[in-house]
């Protein structure tokens, strides 16, 4: 076993020394018009995306626009697409998913580019609000606490769903966004989902309202690239399949919170 | 963002609904559909042979009947969202899936009435 | 010099996975369906015309076109009721994943039917 490792990290070394070259890395300058500028950025043994990007706004071109905050895979403010798919730059590695000795860097999908890797949030935001991805209690501080056994099946629902935060990966990987400038996307409605699953929650009927049709859950198609994609590991197809027959129930039949 | 009204969503949860049941039953009808199709392909097919299982069957006639109704709800309402991803908005995209959803309907339902009557209508 | 262009959209890398390709499928079976429908159901009609009138009808099919529409038709239509009934587990059962077997097994019936449809009528 330790002589296959031992030989494993020598090939690995010796494949590094042939290529410590640079890598070619095509980044996106401009807004929703531009062009793919190529920089040379030298390789390190390791080195994640964000460094790459850094690397060229410190030494090599000032002028980069890009985001982001914890560089620890906490935040999700450093997502961007990276040879095609939507990721969190601080926690790709090159060597994971260079292409030979390239790489190209663009914005999110689905979000007007505010410059170059920087894309503008609010509507992956104001969505949110408008599946009413927002908690509203009834209860007050004179109040008892809310008592919610946490292997109930909602509260198990909504913890499958709940440590989101607001990437936006998901949003730009689906392709009903694209077609569907209206559709709420992947996040909100996950959003909703766990919200649904909260007993405590007195915004149901709206929730549900908020969330049916074509801008809605109805519109997904089960691609399934939300949870391909998410960093988290959540999958937002489940919360929006259980919205799907929740809501349509709800409006054909009704739902324990009235009629649609 | 555009608002929607609540009655279109309404509408759209439904649709999507109706769907999903048509689908249910053509899961079944297909399947059987499927079973048939291979049985009878065998050795090649003939009006002669058709007709001869369908002159007079009403439960054949009854499934079939089913089929038409199923394929006339689940059809159109796929091919709208298609039209409505692809194509940009204006009034004529509702027209496609009507005029799928009244072929299916009339002129499937005249194939069943006259395999079920064999050509004496 | 500079090469301006439209932003990048979601291109084909970020579609290269199963539950995707069974989305695309599935459209696609279902938009050729869709087409094919009415018109199965006219030459059907045809039978209004007896006996021998329908199989006049019929004998235009023998062209190898038809053939090989209705061999690749029979594919199209168990491809998508096969996964139409993954769409239907994922959307009203409950909750295991993107089902990516029954992504295979469309693939795998799709081909047995394309067989089964050679062999049994040659």
């Amino acid at each position: 076993m330790k002589v296959i490792f031992d030989l494993l990290f020598t090939l690995n070394r010796y494949n590094h020394r042939m290529t410590t070259n640079n890598l070619r890395v095509q980044v996106w300058r401009g807004t929703s018009n531009g062009e793919f500028i190529e920089y040379l950025v030298p390789r390190n043994a390791n080195q994640t995306v964000l460094d790459v990007v850094t690397y060229i706004q410190r030494k090599l071109d000032p002028s980069l626009s890009y985001r982001f905050a914890c560089r620890v895979g906490m935040c999700g403010s450093c997502a961007m697409t990276v040879n095609g798919l939507a990721r969190w730059t601080c926690r790709t590695h090159v060597s994971q998913i260079v292409d030979g000795d390239a790489l190209q860097i663009a914005p999110l999908n689905n979000l007007p580019v505010i410059k170059d890797l920087a894309t503008d949030m609010r509507e992956f935001f104001n969505k949110w609000k408008g599946a009413v991805g927002f908690f509203k209690g009834d209860r007050s501080r004179h109040d008892n606490f809310a008592m919610v056994p946490p292997a109930s099946k909602e509260r198990e629902l909504a913890n499958a769903g709940i440590e989101c935060i607001g990437c936006g990966v998901c949003y730009a990987s689906c392709e009903v966004v694209e077609a569907r400038p209206d559709y709420l996307g992947p996040a909100a409605l996950n959003r909703a989902w766990t919200l649904i699953n909260d007993v405590r929650d007195i915004q149901q009927a709206e929730r549900m309202n908020a969330v049916a049709g074509d801008a809605g859950c109805h519109a997904c198609h089960t691609q399934g690239s939300c949870t391909e994609r998410c960093p988290k590991k959540l999958e937002p197809t489940a919360g929006i399949a259980g919205l799907k027959k929740l809501v349509a129930r709800a409006a054909v039949r009704g739902s324990k919170w009235g009629k649609l | 963002m555009t608002v929607i009204k609540a009655d279109m969503r309404v509408l759209q949860a439904k649709l999507w609904y109706a769907q999903r049941i048509s689908a249910m039953i053509l899961g079944l009808c297909v399947a059987i559909h499927l079973l048939i199709i291979f049985y009878a392909i065998r050795g090649g097919v003939t009006a002669q042979e058709i007709l001869g299982r369908t002159r007079g069957n009403i439960g054949f006639a009854v499934f079939y009947e089913i089929f038409v109704l199923a394929c006339f709800v689940h059809a159109p309402i796929g091919m709208a969202n298609i039209l409505e991803e692809n194509f940009p908005k204006n009034r004529f995209l509702k027209l496609v899936p009507w005029a799928l959803a009244l072929l299916i309907i009339f002129i499937g339902s005249v194939a069943v009435v006259s395999l079920f009557s064999g050509g004496q209508v | 010099m500079s090469q301006m262009r439209a932003r990048p959209l979601i291109d084909w890398r970020a579609k290269s996975h199963l539950a995707y390709l069974a989305y695309a499928m599935h459209r696609f079976s279902g938009l050729l369906l869709a087409c094919f429908i009415p018109v199965h159901f006219f030459m059907l009609a045809q039978s209004l015309r007896g006996v021998e009138g329908f199989q006049q009808k019929l004998n235009l099919t023998h062209f190898w076109v038809f053939k090989f529409g209705e061999w690749a038709l029979v594919i199209l239509l168990t491809i998508h009721l096969v996964g139409g009934v993954r769409l239907l587990m994922i959307e009203f059962g409950p909750w295991r994943g993107l089902r990516k077997s029954w992504i295979q097994a469309s693939i795998v019936m799709g081909i047995l039917s394309g067989l089964l449809f050679l062999y049994l009528s040659n």
